[in-house]
Protein backbone atom coordinates (compact mmCIF):
# COMPACT_ATOMS: atom_id res chain seq x y z
CA UNK A 1 0.00 0.00 0.00
CA UNK A 2 1.70 3.46 -1.48
CA UNK A 3 0.33 6.46 -0.50
CA UNK A 4 -0.43 6.89 -4.21
CA UNK A 5 -2.70 3.43 -3.94
CA UNK A 6 -4.51 4.65 -0.91
CA UNK A 7 -5.24 7.85 -2.14
CA UNK A 8 -6.68 6.42 -5.14
CA UNK A 9 -8.88 3.93 -3.09
CA UNK A 10 -10.32 7.23 -0.94
CA UNK A 11 -10.98 8.74 -4.05
CA UNK A 12 -12.80 6.18 -5.55
CA UNK A 13 -14.49 5.08 -2.05
CA UNK A 14 -15.79 8.70 -1.17
CA UNK A 15 -15.57 10.80 -4.62
CA UNK A 16 -13.49 13.29 -2.77
CA UNK A 17 -10.55 14.68 -3.37
CA UNK A 18 -7.00 13.08 -1.65
CA UNK A 19 -3.69 15.15 -1.90
CA UNK A 20 -0.48 13.04 -1.84
CA UNK A 21 2.35 14.44 0.16
CA UNK A 22 5.63 12.62 0.09
CA UNK A 23 4.62 9.39 2.25
CA UNK A 24 1.08 11.27 3.40
CA UNK A 25 -2.29 11.45 2.03
CA UNK A 26 -4.75 14.25 3.48
CA UNK A 27 -8.36 13.84 2.76
CA UNK A 28 -11.30 15.98 3.65
CA UNK A 29 -14.59 13.95 3.85
CA UNK A 30 -17.97 14.80 4.50
CA UNK A 31 -19.23 14.85 8.26
CA UNK A 32 -21.73 12.06 7.18
CA UNK A 33 -19.07 9.45 6.15
CA UNK A 34 -16.72 10.21 9.20
CA UNK A 35 -16.90 6.90 10.54
CA UNK A 36 -16.99 5.06 7.46
CA UNK A 37 -13.96 6.49 6.85
CA UNK A 38 -12.38 5.73 9.35
CA UNK A 39 -13.37 1.85 9.27
CA UNK A 40 -11.81 2.02 5.67
CA UNK A 41 -8.29 4.06 6.92
CA UNK A 42 -8.52 0.71 9.48
CA UNK A 43 -9.43 -2.02 7.24
CA UNK A 44 -8.89 -1.58 3.51
CA UNK A 45 -5.65 0.87 4.12
CA UNK A 46 -4.09 -0.52 7.35
CA UNK A 47 -3.91 2.12 9.37
CA UNK A 48 -3.98 0.81 12.19
CA UNK A 49 -2.10 3.15 14.48
CA UNK A 50 -4.38 5.87 15.99
CA UNK A 51 -2.09 8.68 16.17
CA UNK A 52 -4.13 12.44 17.17
CA UNK A 53 -7.17 13.62 16.72
CA UNK A 54 -7.80 17.56 17.11
CA UNK A 55 -9.72 20.23 15.66
CA UNK A 56 -9.14 23.83 13.92
CA UNK A 57 -11.34 26.47 14.77
CA UNK A 58 -11.79 28.44 11.45
CA UNK A 59 -14.20 30.97 12.82
CA UNK A 60 -17.19 31.83 11.13
CA UNK A 61 -16.49 28.72 8.95
CA UNK A 62 -16.40 26.33 11.61
CA UNK A 63 -15.04 24.23 13.26
CA UNK A 64 -12.90 21.23 11.77
CA UNK A 65 -12.19 18.21 13.31
CA UNK A 66 -8.31 16.49 12.02
CA UNK A 67 -7.52 12.81 12.71
CA UNK A 68 -4.14 11.66 11.80
CA UNK A 69 -3.72 7.76 11.46
CA UNK A 70 -0.83 5.92 10.03
CA UNK A 71 0.04 2.14 8.67
CA UNK A 72 3.02 1.44 10.23
CA UNK A 73 4.06 -1.54 8.10
CA UNK A 74 3.38 0.58 4.52
CA UNK A 75 5.17 3.84 6.72
CA UNK A 76 1.95 5.54 5.08
CA UNK A 77 0.31 8.57 6.86
CA UNK A 78 -3.34 9.04 6.02
CA UNK A 79 -4.83 12.75 7.70
CA UNK A 80 -8.27 12.93 7.78
CA UNK A 81 -10.23 15.77 8.17
CA UNK A 82 -14.11 16.95 8.04
CA UNK A 83 -15.73 20.30 8.51
CA UNK A 84 -18.70 20.44 11.18
CA UNK A 85 -21.43 22.95 11.12
CA UNK A 86 -21.19 26.67 12.27
CA UNK A 87 -22.41 26.97 15.85
CA UNK A 88 -23.28 23.13 16.39
CA UNK A 89 -20.29 21.08 16.56
CA UNK A 90 -21.58 17.68 16.58
CA UNK A 91 -19.01 14.85 15.05
CA UNK A 92 -19.51 10.85 14.70
CA UNK A 93 -17.57 9.03 17.72
CA UNK A 94 -14.15 7.21 15.91
CA UNK A 95 -14.38 5.04 19.24
CA UNK A 96 -15.55 2.16 17.63
CA UNK A 97 -12.84 2.14 15.16
CA UNK A 98 -9.93 2.76 17.35
CA UNK A 99 -9.85 2.77 20.84
CA UNK A 100 -7.41 5.22 21.16
CA UNK A 101 -9.84 7.59 20.22
CA UNK A 102 -11.51 7.74 23.51
CA UNK A 103 -8.85 10.73 25.12
CA UNK A 104 -8.16 12.41 22.17
CA UNK A 105 -12.09 12.70 21.57
CA UNK A 106 -12.41 13.95 25.12
CA UNK A 107 -9.18 16.32 24.74
CA UNK A 108 -10.88 17.88 21.80
CA UNK A 109 -14.52 18.08 23.38
CA UNK A 110 -12.70 19.60 26.18
CA UNK A 111 -10.79 22.66 24.56
CA UNK A 112 -13.50 22.73 21.56
CA UNK A 113 -16.42 21.83 22.96
CA UNK A 114 -16.76 19.38 19.98
CA UNK A 115 -19.75 16.40 20.73
CA UNK A 116 -19.12 12.87 19.21
CA UNK A 117 -21.74 11.36 18.91
CA UNK A 118 -21.92 7.85 20.29
CA UNK A 119 -18.39 8.60 23.02
CA UNK A 120 -18.95 5.97 25.30
CA UNK A 121 -17.59 8.48 28.15
CA UNK A 122 -17.99 11.86 27.09
CA UNK A 123 -16.32 14.36 29.54
CA UNK A 124 -13.71 16.85 30.04
CA UNK A 125 -9.98 15.37 30.63
CA UNK A 126 -7.68 18.28 31.08
CA UNK A 127 -9.88 20.77 32.73
CA UNK A 128 -11.93 20.46 35.74
CA UNK A 129 -15.61 19.65 35.09
CA UNK A 130 -16.89 22.75 36.42
CA UNK A 131 -14.81 25.27 33.37
CA UNK A 132 -16.74 27.54 31.43
CA UNK A 133 -16.17 27.37 28.05
CA UNK A 134 -13.77 25.64 25.77
CA UNK A 135 -10.29 27.80 25.35
CA UNK A 136 -9.14 26.75 22.28
CA UNK A 137 -12.31 28.35 20.48
CA UNK A 138 -11.41 31.50 18.76
CA UNK A 139 -13.75 33.03 20.49
CA UNK A 140 -12.85 32.22 24.18
CA UNK A 141 -12.52 35.42 25.98
CA UNK A 142 -8.45 34.90 27.21
CA UNK A 143 -8.59 37.78 29.41
CA UNK A 144 -11.67 36.74 31.26
CA UNK A 145 -10.63 37.48 34.76
CA UNK A 146 -11.53 33.92 36.46
CA UNK A 147 -11.71 33.55 40.00
CA UNK A 148 -8.38 31.91 41.46
CA UNK A 149 -10.63 29.20 43.68
CA UNK A 150 -13.60 27.80 43.25
CA UNK B 1 -19.66 5.35 42.93
CA UNK B 2 -20.12 7.90 40.02
CA UNK B 3 -21.87 6.47 36.98
CA UNK B 4 -18.57 7.01 35.08
CA UNK B 5 -16.61 4.06 36.64
CA UNK B 6 -19.19 1.48 36.85
CA UNK B 7 -19.44 1.49 33.01
CA UNK B 8 -15.73 0.08 32.79
CA UNK B 9 -16.03 -2.44 35.84
CA UNK B 10 -14.38 -5.87 33.67
CA UNK B 11 -16.31 -8.81 35.62
CA UNK B 12 -13.89 -11.49 36.34
CA UNK B 13 -15.75 -14.19 38.14
CA UNK B 14 -14.43 -12.97 41.47
CA UNK B 15 -16.82 -15.17 44.09
CA UNK B 16 -16.07 -12.22 46.94
CA UNK B 17 -18.91 -9.75 47.78
CA UNK B 18 -17.80 -6.39 48.25
CA UNK B 19 -16.03 -3.36 45.89
CA UNK B 20 -14.12 -0.98 46.81
CA UNK B 21 -13.04 2.01 45.05
CA UNK B 22 -9.24 3.46 46.42
CA UNK B 23 -8.08 6.82 45.56
CA UNK B 24 -4.59 7.11 44.56
CA UNK B 25 -2.39 10.51 43.69
CA UNK B 26 -2.82 12.83 42.82
CA UNK B 27 0.15 13.45 44.75
CA UNK B 28 1.67 9.48 45.42
CA UNK B 29 5.10 9.07 45.07
CA UNK B 30 5.40 6.71 42.34
CA UNK B 31 2.84 9.27 39.94
CA UNK B 32 6.23 11.25 38.82
CA UNK B 33 3.98 14.03 38.63
CA UNK B 34 0.52 14.97 39.39
CA UNK B 35 -1.98 11.97 38.45
CA UNK B 36 -4.53 10.67 39.96
CA UNK B 37 -5.67 6.66 39.61
CA UNK B 38 -9.20 5.97 40.88
CA UNK B 39 -8.94 2.60 41.41
CA UNK B 40 -12.15 -0.43 41.51
CA UNK B 41 -10.68 -3.17 43.49
CA UNK B 42 -11.88 -6.53 44.46
CA UNK B 43 -9.67 -7.78 47.38
CA UNK B 44 -6.13 -6.98 45.75
CA UNK B 45 -7.39 -7.30 42.06
CA UNK B 46 -7.96 -4.11 40.36
CA UNK B 47 -11.20 -4.78 38.26
CA UNK B 48 -11.58 -0.90 37.14
CA UNK B 49 -9.38 2.03 36.83
CA UNK B 50 -10.23 5.79 36.16
CA UNK B 51 -7.32 8.12 34.98
CA UNK B 52 -7.66 11.56 36.03
CA UNK B 53 -5.14 14.17 34.50
CA UNK B 54 -4.90 17.63 34.31
CA UNK B 55 -3.53 18.93 36.83
CA UNK B 56 -0.45 20.20 34.93
CA UNK B 57 -2.25 21.71 32.28
CA UNK B 58 -1.26 25.34 31.15
CA UNK B 59 -2.93 25.41 27.92
CA UNK B 60 0.10 24.91 25.72
CA UNK B 61 -2.15 25.16 22.64
CA UNK B 62 -3.50 27.98 23.48
CA UNK B 63 -0.05 29.94 24.93
CA UNK B 64 1.56 28.81 21.19
CA UNK B 65 -0.85 30.75 18.92
CA UNK B 66 -0.50 33.80 21.40
CA UNK B 67 3.58 33.81 21.11
CA UNK B 68 5.75 34.18 17.73
CA UNK B 69 7.99 31.20 16.66
CA UNK B 70 10.74 33.57 18.00
CA UNK B 71 9.23 33.06 21.12
CA UNK B 72 8.03 29.83 21.57
CA UNK B 73 10.78 26.98 21.35
CA UNK B 74 12.00 28.51 24.46
CA UNK B 75 8.28 27.41 25.73
CA UNK B 76 7.87 24.40 23.61
CA UNK B 77 11.08 22.85 25.76
CA UNK B 78 8.08 22.78 29.09
CA UNK B 79 6.02 20.65 27.70
CA UNK B 80 8.05 17.33 28.24
CA UNK B 81 10.35 19.05 30.49
CA UNK B 82 12.50 15.61 31.46
CA UNK B 83 13.56 15.52 27.42
CA UNK B 84 13.10 18.83 26.52
CA UNK B 85 15.46 19.47 23.08
CA UNK B 86 12.79 17.06 21.62
CA UNK B 87 9.84 19.00 22.05
CA UNK B 88 11.73 21.97 21.26
CA UNK B 89 13.08 20.06 17.95
CA UNK B 90 9.42 18.70 16.89
CA UNK B 91 8.12 22.90 17.33
CA UNK B 92 11.02 24.10 15.12
CA UNK B 93 11.17 21.60 12.69
CA UNK B 94 6.89 22.28 12.17
CA UNK B 95 7.79 25.81 11.52
CA UNK B 96 11.07 24.90 9.21
CA UNK B 97 8.84 22.70 7.10
CA UNK B 98 6.31 25.28 6.68
CA UNK B 99 8.62 27.97 5.61
CA UNK B 100 11.62 27.09 3.44
CA UNK B 101 14.44 27.48 6.00
CA UNK B 102 17.63 25.80 5.74
CA UNK B 103 19.59 24.12 8.55
CA UNK B 104 23.57 24.09 8.06
CA UNK B 105 24.74 20.30 8.54
CA UNK B 106 26.34 21.64 11.89
CA UNK B 107 23.40 22.46 12.98
CA UNK B 108 21.56 19.05 12.03
CA UNK B 109 24.51 17.28 13.60
CA UNK B 110 24.34 19.21 16.83
CA UNK B 111 20.79 18.67 17.30
CA UNK B 112 21.00 14.52 16.80
CA UNK B 113 23.90 14.61 19.31
CA UNK B 114 21.60 16.39 21.99
CA UNK B 115 18.77 14.61 21.31
CA UNK B 116 20.80 11.58 21.82
CA UNK B 117 22.09 12.93 25.16
CA UNK B 118 18.57 13.61 26.44
CA UNK B 119 17.59 10.20 25.29
CA UNK B 120 20.08 9.11 27.72
CA UNK B 121 19.78 11.18 30.50
CA UNK B 122 15.53 10.95 30.06
CA UNK B 123 16.49 7.25 30.43
CA UNK B 124 18.35 7.48 33.50
CA UNK B 125 15.49 9.19 34.94
CA UNK B 126 13.35 6.53 34.02
CA UNK B 127 15.30 3.61 35.21
CA UNK B 128 16.22 5.23 38.57
CA UNK B 129 12.73 6.30 39.14
CA UNK B 130 11.20 2.99 37.94
CA UNK B 131 13.19 1.15 40.22
CA UNK B 132 12.69 3.08 43.28
CA UNK B 133 8.89 2.71 42.93
CA UNK B 134 9.47 -1.08 42.85
CA UNK B 135 11.23 -0.47 45.78
CA UNK B 136 12.68 -2.64 48.86
CA UNK B 137 11.99 -5.75 46.45
CA UNK B 138 15.27 -4.59 44.59
CA UNK B 139 18.07 -5.27 46.88
CA UNK B 140 17.65 -1.96 49.18
CA UNK B 141 15.27 0.57 47.72
CA UNK B 142 17.40 4.22 46.84
CA UNK B 143 20.27 1.87 45.17
CA UNK B 144 19.40 2.17 41.46
CA UNK B 145 18.19 5.31 41.66
CA UNK B 146 20.81 6.72 43.07
CA UNK B 147 23.17 5.45 40.54
CA UNK B 148 20.45 6.25 37.43
CA UNK B 149 20.99 9.77 39.02
CA UNK B 150 24.80 10.66 39.62
CA UNK B 151 25.17 9.53 35.87
CA UNK B 152 22.38 11.66 34.72
CA UNK B 153 24.16 14.27 36.48
CA UNK B 154 26.98 13.78 34.13
CA UNK B 155 24.58 14.34 30.90
CA UNK B 156 23.47 17.35 32.44
CA UNK B 157 26.48 18.98 32.99
CA UNK B 158 27.41 18.54 29.48
CA UNK B 159 24.17 20.29 28.58
CA UNK B 160 24.19 22.83 31.06
CA UNK B 161 28.20 23.29 29.48
CA UNK B 162 26.37 23.51 26.33
CA UNK B 163 23.09 26.24 26.70
CA UNK B 164 23.75 27.33 30.06
CA UNK B 165 20.90 25.28 31.67
CA UNK B 166 20.39 21.80 33.19
CA UNK B 167 16.63 21.29 32.42
CA UNK B 168 14.72 23.44 29.77
CA UNK B 169 17.39 24.72 26.96
CA UNK B 170 15.99 26.68 24.53
CA UNK B 171 18.93 24.87 22.43
CA UNK B 172 16.74 25.02 19.35
CA UNK B 173 15.52 28.33 17.48
CA UNK B 174 13.94 28.28 13.45
CA UNK B 175 17.57 27.75 11.30
CA UNK B 176 19.51 26.34 13.54
CA UNK B 177 20.58 26.17 17.00
CA UNK B 178 21.75 28.62 19.48
CA UNK B 179 25.02 27.56 20.99
CA UNK B 180 27.80 26.13 19.38
CA UNK B 181 30.13 23.34 21.27
CA UNK B 182 32.66 25.30 23.79
CA UNK B 183 36.03 24.38 23.23
CA UNK B 184 37.19 20.91 24.61
CA UNK B 185 33.31 19.60 25.07
CA UNK B 186 33.86 16.93 22.68
CA UNK B 187 36.06 15.39 25.18
CA UNK B 188 34.07 15.92 27.94
CA UNK B 189 31.23 14.30 26.10
CA UNK B 190 33.03 11.18 25.30
CA UNK B 191 34.61 10.50 28.74
CA UNK B 192 30.51 10.42 30.13
CA UNK B 193 29.50 8.07 27.36
CA UNK B 194 32.16 5.58 27.89
CA UNK B 195 31.12 6.28 31.87
CA UNK B 196 27.69 5.62 31.36
CA UNK B 197 28.25 2.61 28.76
CA UNK B 198 30.67 0.71 31.50
CA UNK B 199 27.49 1.43 34.08
CA UNK B 200 24.62 0.17 32.01
CA UNK B 201 26.41 -3.27 32.05
CA UNK B 202 26.22 -3.02 36.02
CA UNK B 203 22.62 -1.80 35.77
CA UNK B 204 21.58 -4.64 34.11
CA UNK B 205 23.86 -7.08 36.34
CA UNK B 206 21.91 -5.64 39.12
CA UNK B 207 18.18 -5.65 37.85
CA UNK B 208 18.38 -8.75 35.73
CA UNK B 209 20.29 -11.30 38.01
CA UNK B 210 17.44 -10.49 40.37
CA UNK B 211 14.92 -12.54 40.75
CA UNK B 212 12.59 -10.28 42.35
CA UNK B 213 12.95 -7.68 39.68
CA UNK B 214 12.08 -10.20 37.31
CA UNK B 215 8.83 -11.60 38.97
CA UNK B 216 7.72 -8.02 39.04
CA UNK B 217 7.92 -7.65 35.19
CA UNK B 218 7.82 -10.18 33.39
CA UNK B 219 4.25 -11.13 32.21
CA UNK B 220 3.20 -7.82 33.88
CA UNK B 221 1.21 -5.25 32.16
CA UNK B 222 1.15 -7.03 28.78
CA UNK B 223 0.19 -4.97 26.00
CA UNK B 224 -0.90 -6.61 22.81
CA UNK B 225 0.56 -5.46 19.22
CA UNK B 226 -3.02 -4.68 18.40
CA UNK B 227 -3.94 -2.45 21.43
CA UNK B 228 -0.23 -0.72 21.03
CA UNK B 229 -1.58 0.54 17.62
CA UNK B 230 -5.13 1.01 18.47
CA UNK B 231 -4.16 3.01 21.25
CA UNK B 232 -1.43 5.27 19.52
CA UNK B 233 1.43 4.15 22.13
CA UNK B 234 4.59 4.84 20.51
CA UNK B 235 8.74 4.86 21.39
CA UNK B 236 9.86 2.12 23.50
CA UNK B 237 6.31 0.77 24.78
CA UNK B 238 5.58 -0.29 21.11
CA UNK B 239 8.29 -1.33 20.11
CA UNK B 240 8.20 -3.55 23.30
CA UNK B 241 5.15 -4.69 22.19
CA UNK B 242 6.42 -6.13 19.04
CA UNK B 243 6.38 -2.90 16.50
CA UNK B 244 9.56 -2.71 14.12
CA UNK B 245 8.62 1.18 14.16
CA UNK B 246 11.62 4.07 14.83
CA UNK B 247 10.69 7.60 13.43
CA UNK B 248 14.78 8.21 13.76
CA UNK B 249 15.22 4.85 10.73
CA UNK B 250 11.41 5.23 9.28
CA UNK B 251 10.73 8.63 8.57
CA UNK B 252 14.39 10.24 8.82
CA UNK B 253 14.56 13.75 9.95
CA UNK B 254 17.42 16.13 10.64
CA UNK B 255 20.23 14.40 9.82
CA UNK B 256 19.41 10.95 11.37
CA UNK B 257 19.69 9.56 7.65
CA UNK B 258 23.50 9.63 8.17
CA UNK B 259 24.57 7.90 11.11
CA UNK B 260 23.77 3.93 11.50
CA UNK B 261 22.05 1.98 14.68
CA UNK B 262 19.91 -0.66 15.81
CA UNK B 263 15.99 -0.42 16.18
CA UNK B 264 15.30 -2.78 19.50
CA UNK B 265 12.28 -4.61 18.99
CA UNK B 266 10.89 -7.21 21.86
CA UNK B 267 7.68 -9.52 21.52
CA UNK B 268 6.65 -9.95 24.51
CA UNK B 269 5.06 -6.43 25.29
CA UNK B 270 5.04 -6.93 29.38
CA UNK B 271 7.27 -4.20 31.55
CA UNK B 272 10.31 -6.23 31.09
CA UNK B 273 10.12 -5.99 27.71
CA UNK B 274 9.99 -2.07 27.85
CA UNK B 275 12.89 -2.45 30.27
CA UNK B 276 14.80 -4.07 27.78
CA UNK B 277 13.87 -2.07 24.82
CA UNK B 278 15.31 0.96 26.67
CA UNK B 279 18.29 -0.82 27.68
CA UNK B 280 19.43 -1.57 24.50
CA UNK B 281 18.31 2.41 23.04
CA UNK B 282 20.93 4.01 26.12
CA UNK B 283 23.62 2.05 24.22
CA UNK B 284 22.27 3.10 20.58
CA UNK B 285 21.87 6.54 22.00
CA UNK B 286 25.58 6.12 22.48
CA UNK B 287 26.79 4.76 19.18
CA UNK B 288 25.26 7.77 17.94
CA UNK B 289 26.60 10.33 19.83
CA UNK B 290 29.92 8.87 18.97
CA UNK B 291 28.81 9.11 15.17
CA UNK B 292 27.92 12.87 15.32
CA UNK B 293 31.11 13.55 17.08
CA UNK B 294 33.01 11.85 14.72
CA UNK B 295 31.88 13.98 11.79
CA UNK B 296 31.00 16.88 13.29
CA UNK B 297 31.13 18.87 9.95
CA UNK B 298 32.54 22.64 9.90
CA UNK B 299 30.47 25.89 9.48
CA UNK B 300 27.98 28.24 10.75
CA UNK B 301 25.34 26.69 12.82
CA UNK B 302 22.30 28.72 11.80
CA UNK B 303 21.56 30.03 8.82
CA UNK B 304 19.46 32.90 10.44
CA UNK B 305 21.23 36.32 11.81
CA UNK B 306 20.70 37.06 15.45
CA UNK B 307 17.54 37.68 16.48
CA UNK B 308 16.52 41.38 16.38
CA UNK B 309 12.17 41.40 16.98
CA UNK B 310 10.00 38.62 18.19
CA UNK B 311 8.31 38.62 14.76
CA UNK B 312 11.25 38.46 12.75
CA UNK B 313 10.84 35.01 12.15
CA UNK B 314 7.01 34.44 9.03
CA UNK B 315 6.29 31.51 7.02
CA UNK B 316 3.51 31.34 4.46
CA UNK B 317 -0.19 30.64 4.67
CA UNK B 318 -0.36 26.36 5.26
CA UNK B 319 -0.18 23.64 7.27
CA UNK B 320 2.77 21.16 8.88
CA UNK B 321 2.81 18.21 11.15
CA UNK B 322 6.49 17.21 11.97
CA UNK B 323 7.54 14.69 14.41
CA UNK B 324 10.70 13.33 16.12
CA UNK B 325 11.27 10.32 17.78
CA UNK B 326 11.54 11.40 21.63
CA UNK B 327 12.63 9.17 24.66
CA UNK B 328 8.80 7.98 25.19
CA UNK B 329 7.70 8.01 21.29
CA UNK B 330 6.35 9.95 18.86
CA UNK B 331 6.41 13.89 19.79
CA UNK B 332 4.43 15.65 17.11
CA UNK B 333 3.77 19.05 16.82
CA UNK B 334 1.20 20.20 13.81
CA UNK B 335 0.74 23.90 13.27
CA UNK B 336 -1.60 25.94 10.97
CA UNK B 337 -0.20 29.12 10.03
CA UNK B 338 -2.23 32.33 8.48
CA UNK B 339 0.99 34.15 7.04
CA UNK B 340 1.55 35.93 10.50
CA UNK B 341 4.36 36.06 13.19
CA UNK B 342 2.53 33.50 15.22
CA UNK B 343 0.77 30.27 14.40
CA UNK B 344 -2.78 30.63 14.35
CA UNK B 345 -3.07 27.11 16.09
CA UNK B 346 -0.69 24.86 17.05
CA UNK B 347 -0.89 21.01 17.98
CA UNK B 348 0.79 18.99 20.55
CA UNK B 349 1.22 15.09 20.12
CA UNK B 350 2.42 14.42 23.29
CA UNK B 351 3.93 10.82 23.81
CA UNK B 352 3.03 10.50 27.05
CA UNK B 353 -0.99 11.98 26.61
CA UNK B 354 -1.12 8.27 24.43
CA UNK B 355 1.05 6.06 25.95
CA UNK B 356 -0.92 6.80 29.62
CA UNK B 357 -3.80 6.31 27.80
CA UNK B 358 -3.22 2.55 27.32
CA UNK B 359 -3.47 2.24 31.50
CA UNK B 360 -7.14 1.77 31.53
CA UNK B 361 -7.33 -0.95 28.96
CA UNK B 362 -3.68 -3.20 30.47
CA UNK B 363 -4.35 -2.45 34.59
CA UNK B 364 -7.65 -4.76 35.32
CA UNK B 365 -6.81 -7.69 36.35
CA UNK B 366 -3.37 -6.84 38.15
CA UNK B 367 -2.79 -6.47 41.72
CA UNK B 368 -2.28 -3.15 43.29
CA UNK B 369 1.43 -3.86 43.98
CA UNK B 370 1.64 -3.92 40.01
CA UNK B 371 -0.02 -0.53 39.32
CA UNK B 372 3.14 0.80 40.42
CA UNK B 373 5.24 -1.26 37.98
CA UNK B 374 3.32 -0.50 35.38
CA UNK B 375 2.83 3.19 35.54
CA UNK B 376 6.87 2.96 36.30
CA UNK B 377 7.31 0.86 32.74
CA UNK B 378 4.80 3.71 30.81
CA UNK B 379 7.41 6.35 31.87
CA UNK B 380 5.00 8.99 31.65
CA UNK B 381 6.07 13.16 32.15
CA UNK B 382 2.76 14.86 33.17
CA UNK B 383 4.14 17.84 31.67
CA UNK B 384 3.86 15.95 28.58
CA UNK B 385 0.45 14.49 29.46
CA UNK B 386 -1.33 17.62 30.75
CA UNK B 387 0.58 20.15 28.25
Amino acid sequence: MTAADAAARIRERFGVEAVVEGSSVTAVLPRERWQEAGGVARRELGCAFFNWLSAVDWKERGLEVVCRVDNLDARLGLTLRTRLDAGAPRCPTLTGVWRGADWMERECYDMFGVVFEGHPDLRRILLSEDWEGHPLRKDYAVDTPHTPYR
Amino acid sequence: MPETQTRQVVELGYAGSERLVMNMGPQHPSAHGVFRMLLTLEGETVVAMDAIIGYLHRCHEKLGETLTYVQYPSIASKTDYVAAMTSELAYVSAVEALGTFEVPRRAQYLRVLVAELQRIASHCLWLGTWCMDMGGALGGGATVFLYCFREREEVLDRLEELTGARLLYGFHQVGGTRYDVPAGWDRKVRDTVAFIERRIDEWEAMLEDNAVFRVRTQGVGVVSRELAQEVGIAGPLLRGSGVDFDLRRDAPYSSYGDFRFRVPVEAAGDCYARYRVRMVEFRESIRIARQVLDGLPEGPISSRPGVKSVGQVRVPKGEAYARVEGARGEVGCYIVSDGGPRPYRMKWRGASFSNLAVLPHIIPGHKVADVVAIMGSVDPVFGEVDR
